[in-house]
Parts: structure tokens; sequence; C-alpha cells
């Protein structure tokens, strides 16, 4: 007898024709001039308050002109890390969390391979990270994100 | 179940809600007079006992007397998780910690154990939970946080053993669905904690992946033999108030940032160091045979050559890898491994295809190269039937070997045993002994449940065999059945395991490689100085609710480098981490001496309290000769070089001498040198030559409370006392 205990197996996600879905944001770093309107948008969007410790997708300077941006590509890897259940694929491929199941341990955030999930305590025990809503992407002036849809 | 269950008595109670750690206020339930009550938790009550086993300790002194035995009404179950129970963000905090007073010590005992029971508890509004009294007929005692009500019902259960019985009410106390059920945890013992001193307390975890009940074990002292006796079928609680910060901590990102941390040293490091995700403790198996401390033959030899059939990456491929096994939410060491799909070969469930927790490393011990068995295939069916049947493995795996010995050396026979050939490795008797111990089939089966102690009392008495000599290799201390380390390769460790408050138990001290193979102590002074950090430092995760494991376990990448060997040893960012995650949920400010000093209160009072029963002085220090060496020529020949050359160490010449002086030599020196330990670790811990503590060290640790000090002026002689 074989039971699959995994809530998600990676290739196992299948659109009504058979093909994979998934949905993310690309970042393009070597374009991104490091004027923070991502995050400004992304946080002001979610968390109704312009501060980057609450964006998700996060902009950083490695040197001068030089910047890094990290988002969420919808790996799936936190799915099965989590002990609640509350991480699931929605029907973009999307990587979403039920914020009622969630009990804030950060195992998610903790073995995230891209260091793409983030956390906050001021304003809730719970982490976040990128959803590919795209707003970031319509709001950046160089063309540095983009959605791709897989 | 067969039938529904009837309620008995019903209380209904305002939950309190959780405060920096704590709910101010414990539960009290009696079941022979269905007597209720919450009783407040004083700030003193924080300031000197702690949690957990501190506050355990505390209700248990209240509830009994001296005269208590552990069959007694009035002698409790008390289960206490402490205020860092229940945090999320921080590997390792879903212990409780339950004291009694144990059946195989008459002493206190406390055992822990993993699984939901105590953070669910602490969210039903009790910091600690007493089951005091004897009920007439089976009960259930129900705490249901979500409505405010304890009840208690008759048990509806023909069969009272584990996993019959608590996947039956995960069913009954959620709404049936997978997701609800892990709002539910149950408290269960079996068929043997009847009929045996060694009774286990299983404590339940649902298992969303696999959809079945996981059960832990506070495995030692016999607490499921008082579950039973108190005709407890099973303790439930349930909450639904599950959420990322269950102890309203006073600065959560405190506890996620060094929480995410150790995720990250976890994720980066495990698989180089303990591997503990995949493997889980069966990583040592190997290790302990290399350093000669697996115990093979009850403890006779250190190593065995079938050990690559029971080499962890056996166990690798057995365990189902890929799943978040904590026992409590936010552990990423997840080292609570599980066999699936094990098809059972024998006893009542044979047939039925089953989820096997573990087995950890001690059950690999126990109940394989202890008792001469290379086979995991029945360590996983032996671990299956001991959690279902409530035994607990090691005491269960130690007392077989004991029980093969004497049967090798002709001490009992197939007419004692029932027919049983008991030789080591003979597996298919083990297990039907196993069984027979479960229905008590047998004078002998119950004679084996009795624990070592009590055995060599009956086997001689009954049987003829000579007391002494089963005296020398019956491996407990104060009653209770030694765990899996060979204890004879270094001193320091005779204390780590027989210096202790409750026996040969491997939660106060693991000294082995820092003595033996990396020299750190080379003093008597030295190891008393570790004899008094450790056991201390460790109490602290009792108090608190904590798993011993993620502390060291798993290491910073830079902790052998960064700091001398003997400091690395005590993992200081990780004890930072301690002071941090307390300071961040209880608001306080305590330095790490502080922690340490923490748990001094409560060590002291339980080394009082032990005197209190009757036991705790000096004497009560026993340690069989094998603990301390060889015993008997085989030992000693297979290691010949080794053993000839510490007795040289001790400054005897081994030219000349026969097998049987040279171990005469050695036990004499090695005794000499258990008695230097004593007095060390003794005066180190603040106690008088009598191994009591002394009335200055309870008020330097503020623990001087009258009845406590009337304890020890009662019993402390003038003769006893340091003269410096």
């Amino acid at each position: 007898m074989v039971r699959i205990y995994a809530l998600y197996t990676p290739c196992m996600f299948h659109d009504q024709q058979g093909g994979i879905i998934l949905k993310w944001l690309k970042v393009h770093p070597d374009k991104c001039v490091g004027c923070g309107t991502c995050m400004e948008t992304c946080s002001s969007t979610w968390f109704k308050e312009n501060n980057p410790a609450l964006s998700r997708i996060r902009m950083t300077e490695k040197g001068e002109d030089d910047y890094d941006l990290n988002a969420c590509n919808q790996c799936g890897t936190c799915i099965d890390m989590c002990p609640v259940g509350a991480l699931s694929r929605d029907g973009n491929g999307i990587v979403r969390m039920n914020e009622k199941k969630c009990v804030g341990c950060l195992m998610c955030v903790g073995f995230c391979p891209t260091n793409s999930f983030f956390y906050h305590a001021a304003r809730r025990p719970e982490p976040f990270k990128c959803i590919a809503c795209g707003l970031c992407v319509k709001k950046c002036p160089v063309e540095a994100l983009e959605i791709v849809t897989e | 179940m067969s039938k529904e269950m009837k309620l008995i008595a019903e209380w209904t109670y305002k939950p309190s809600d959780v405060v920096r750690g704590y709910t101010n206020q414990t539960l009290f339930v009696n079941v022979g007079s269905r007597k209720f009550a919450a009783k407040p938790v004083s700030e003193e009550m924080k300031l000197k006992f702690t949690g957990g086993r501190g506050f355990d300790l505390k209700l248990l002194w209240d509830a009994v007397n001296e005269n208590t035995r552990w069959n007694d009404p009035e002698n409790e179950i008390v289960i206490s998780g402490g205020p860092l129970c229940g945090t999320t963000q921080y590997p390792g905090a879903g212990k409780f910690y339950a004291a009694f007073i144990s059946p195989l010590t008459d002493q206190t005992y406390d055992s822990n154990s993993g699984g939901h029971f105590a953070p669910l508890l602490k969210l039903a509004g009790f910091d600690a939970l007493e089951l005091q009294g004897k009920a007439e007929k089976d009960v259930i005692v129900f705490i249901d946080g979500d409505a405010g009500k304890i009840q208690i019902l008759e048990s509806p259960f023909d069969d009272v053993n584990a996993y019959t019985i608590t996947e039956a009410l995960h069913e009954a106390f959620s709404d049936g669905s997978n997701d609800d059920k892990r709002f539910v945890s149950v408290i269960s013992a079996g068929k043997a904690a009847e009929k045996s001193l060694w009774g286990c307390l299983n404590s339940s975890f649902w298992d969303i992946r696999r959809k079945v009940a996981r059960l832990k074990q506070a495995g030692r002292g016999g607490g499921g033999t008082i579950l039973r006796d108190k005709k407890i079928a099973a303790v439930v609680v349930r909450s639904h108030k599950l959420s990322g910060d269950i102890n309203k901590a006073v600065d959560v990102q405190v506890l996620q940032d060094r929480g995410n941390k150790l995720h990250r040293e976890i994720h980066d490091l495990d698989a180089q160091q303990c591997r503990m995700r995949t493997v889980g403790t069966p990583h040592l198996n190997e290790i302990m045979n290399e350093y000669h401390l697996l115990p093979t033959h009850n403890y006779k030899f250190g190593q065995h050559p079938d050990i690559d059939k029971i080499h962890s990456n056996v166990y690798e491929g057995l365990f189902t890898q890929g799943i978040p096994d904590g026992c409590w939410y936010g552990c990423s060491l997840a080292c609570a491994k599980a066999v699936d799909n094990y098809t059972i070969q024998t006893g009542p469930c044979k047939g039925k295809v089953v989820t096997v927790d573990g087995p950890e490393y001690e059950t690999v011990a126990s109940l394989g190269s202890n008792v001469g068995v290379f086979n995991p295939q029945w360590t996983i069916e032996a671990n299956f039937y001991a959690d279902h049947y409530g035994v607990d493995t090691i005491s269960l795996g130690t007392g077989f070997a004991f029980v093969c010995e004497c049967y090798e050396r002709g001490y009992i026979t197939k007419e004692h045993t029932g027919g049983l050939d008991l030789n080591f490795g003979r597996a298919d008797d083990l297990m039907e002994l196993i069984h027979r111990m479960a229905v008590g089939k047998d004078e002998f089966a119950l004679a084996v449940g009795q624990g070592i102690r009590k055995m060599k009392r009956i086997f001689a008495d009954r049987y003829g065999a000579p007391y002494e000599e089963m005296e020398k290799f019956g491996m407990e201390g104060q009653g209770i059945e030694v765990s899996e380390y060979v204890p004879k390769e270094s001193i320091a460790q005779w204390g780590g395991y027989f210096l202790t408050l409750k026996g040969p138990q491997h939660d106060e001290a693991w000294l082995i490689f820092m003595d033996r193979v990396n020299k750190q102590l080379p003093t008597f002074e030295d190891k008393a100085e570790a004899l008094h950090y450790f056991p201390n430092f460790r109490t602290w995760f009792s108090l608190v609710g904590l798993c011993k494991l993620p502390w060291n376990d798993i290491e910073p990448a830079d902790n052998a480098t960064a700091h001398r060997p003997q400091d690395a040893a005590k993992v200081p960012e990780h004890v930072q981490n301690y002071v941090d995650i307390f300071n961040a949920v209880t608001g306080r400010n305590i330095s790490k001496e502080e922690l340490v000093l923490m748990s001094e209160r409560v060590y002291n009072f339980q080394r009082v309290f032990n005197l209190r029963m009757g036991k705790g002085t000096r004497k009560d220090h026993n340690i069989p000769l094998r603990a301390l060496g060889p015993v008997y020529p085989d030992e000693w020949l297979a290691r010949e070089e080794y053993y000839d050359n510490e007795l040289k160490s001790v400054g005897v010449e081994p030219a000349g001498l026969s097998v049987e002086e040279k171990i005469a030599r050695l036990q004499e020196a090695r005794l000499t040198q258990w008695e230097q330990l004593k007095d060390a670790v003794y005066k180190r811990r603040g106690w008088d030559r009598n191994g009591i503590p002394t009335v200055r060290k309870l008020k330097e640790l503020g623990m001087d409370f009258p009845e406590v000090v009337s304890v020890v002026e009662k019993h402390a002689r003038p003769e006893d006392q340091w003269k410096d």
C-alpha cells in the first residue's frame, strides 16, 4: 500500500488540459534602480502602511547602483514544511496562506530556499510572502518586475 | 467504542486567558471524590518554582505526606508545561512534565513527553493539572477548554490499550474531520500498565499528513501504572484557541528572531550534524557503537559485530521522509520519526497495518542490542506493543536484558519462565513475554513487570537465584532501570546516571564525551562542577516546558571554534537564546546565571522532597558494579588491553594476575573513586556528606520554607557536615 503524505507534490499540479500552471513574480535586478516603489506599493496595499519591513518583495542595495530583488517564486517548499496545513496552492499555482490556520511557527520562513518569506511581529505573528498580485509590476518605472505564467 | 460515554460528574469554570506564559491557575480533579477546583498561582509560586516540573512538585508536596505510597489515593499525577510551553516560534516548546510518587522508586519522579497535551491544557486555561483519587470503574477525564467544563465520563472501552483508545477519543471529541482532530490531545496508558510497574503515559498529537494519532511517551518512572491504578482510562483536553501568540508574550519579535535563526541553523547544518530531520535520535546507533557505549547483552559490551543491521541508514529507510515530524508546532528539528504501513506480526493486533512512533535511539538499544536482537523489524514491533500496552521501552528493554543474563547464567530456567527460552537474542520468546506481561499471564510475567530491583528479590526468594550476583549486574539505581548508555567508560557519567534525583535516566547529564573522549574533566572537582552545572541547566527545560534536543543536537556553525571546549559543550549561543525567549515571553529580565539558579531551587526542593519520602540520602545513591566496570571475565577479555591499561592507570600492575583478580582490583579502585566522586559532587551542590541539602544552601536559594527546613533538620546529622 502506498500512501502519499505530502499535502502537495510539485509536479502534481495541473490545469484542466494537463499543463502545469505556475504564476509567479519574476525579478530582474539588473534593471532595478533602487527607487523602492515596489516595496511602497506592496506594503501600502497589503498592510495599509508604507513600510519596507512589511513588503512582500524586498529590494536591497548591494553596492553602488547595484540592487537585489527578492520575491517568492512559488516553489512550494513551504507547503510541506507547514505543520498545520495552512499553506496550499490556488488555481493559479500561487502558494497562499490561510491566516486563520497559521500558528506563526515560521518554519516556512526558516526553510524558504530563497529567503522570500517574511515576518514582522509588530503587525501580526503570521508571516507573509508575495502572492504574485502584480501591483508592483505595474508601478515599477524600469520594468524590473514581471508576472510570468508557465 | 462499544458504547456511549455516560456522564458521571461535571464542573464548569471560566477559562483563564494566558498572560505572559501563565494562565495563573491550576486544575485539581479528584476522580474518587469527584471534586474539582481551580487553584490560583501566586507570584511567589512563579518566582520559586517557575512552572512545569516545579509546579508539579509544589502541588505534589502539598497533596501527599511522608507515608504516601504510589497506590495511595492521595498520590497524584501532576502535569504541567511551563511558561514557554506552547510557544510556536522556537523549536521544541510543546513538552509537558509529569510528576508523581513512583511505584518503582517510592519517591518523586518526573517524566516528560511531547505531544499536544500541555499546550492545549494551557489554552484550556490551566498551568497545571492535578489528578488525584481513585475511581470505582474506568473513567475518562475530559477538559473542554472551548466550553469551560470538566467532565468525568464512564469509559466505554473494553480495550484500554493506547492506540485503540487514542484514535477513538480524537474522533469522539472532534467533529470527525482530519483538521479538527488536531485540537484534541489524549493521555493514556494500556493493559500492561495495570500489570506492571513500568507503565508509561502516552500523550498524543493528531498527524494531519498521516491522518493518525501519534503517541509520544512520558515513559519513565511508572506514571502509566498510577493512571491505571486510579482507573483513569484516558485524559482528554480540547481547545480551538490556537494562534501565533499562544503565550501572549511581551515581545513576539524576539521569539520570531531567535526561532527563525534556529530554523536556519537546522536548515543549513542538520544534515552535516545529527541528521535529526531524517533519522531522529537513531543517528546515535553507530556512534555509540564506535565508542563502546551501545549497551549490548545487558551492558556487558559496548560494541557488536552486527551493528550494520541497526545502522542509522537502515532506520532512515524505514522512516517516512519529508513530513514535518515535530511533536509540537514549530519544531523544525522534527525528530518524531515514524514507520508507516507496518504490518503487525504477532499478538492481538496481528495483521493490522499501523504507523509506529519511533523507534528512538533508546528503544533501538533497549529493545535491540541490549537484549541481543539486531533486527529493526522486531524492535519496531516491540516498540509498537510497548506503547500500545503502555509500558516504558527503556525499563522494558533493560529489564529484559537483566532477565536474559539471569537465564544465561542459569539462575532461571524454562521451568520458571513458563517455557520461554530467554537467552539473549531469542526474539520470538522475548516478544511473547511482552504479550504475557500485558495480560499478566503467569507469575513470571508479573514478576518481570515489577522491575529489576524487585525481580532480584523475587528471583532469589522464588527460584533460589544468588542475590549478591544479581546485585552486580542488575542495572538499576534507586529502583529505576538504567537508560541506554554504557556507563563504565566514564567516572563523570557514573554521576550523570547515579548521583541523580530520580535514578539513572539520561536527562540530567551526559558527560561521557567530555570526560572520557575529550578529557575535559580531569579532576574530581572538574567532574563535580559539570555534575552541578549540567543537571541544573537541563532541569531548566523541565521548568519552562522545553525539549532539550534543540539545545545541543544542533549547534551554531562556529560553536566549536568560538569557545573553549568546556564552554562549547554548553552551546553558549543557544543558552543565550533561552535567556532571551524566557524574557520575551514573561517580561522578566533573567541572566544565564539566574537561569541555573531557577533550576537549583527546584532541584534542591526535589532532593528534600525525596528525603521527606524516606529516601534522598547517600545510601540511596546506589550503583551496580557493572556500571563501574567489568564484572565477569568475558567482559574483560573482550577488551583485555584496554582494561589492563585501566588497571595500570589506578596503579595496579596487571602482569601475573588472573582475570578474576584483575576484575576485583579494578572494582576496588573504582569503588573508591565512586565515593570520592560522591563527596566532590555533594560538596559542590551544597549538600552535606550524606547527600542532604544544607539549610544554608536552602536559604541561599530562597527555598527555606519552614516545612522544607524542618525535613532537613529532622534528618541532618552533625557528623555529616563539612568541616571547612
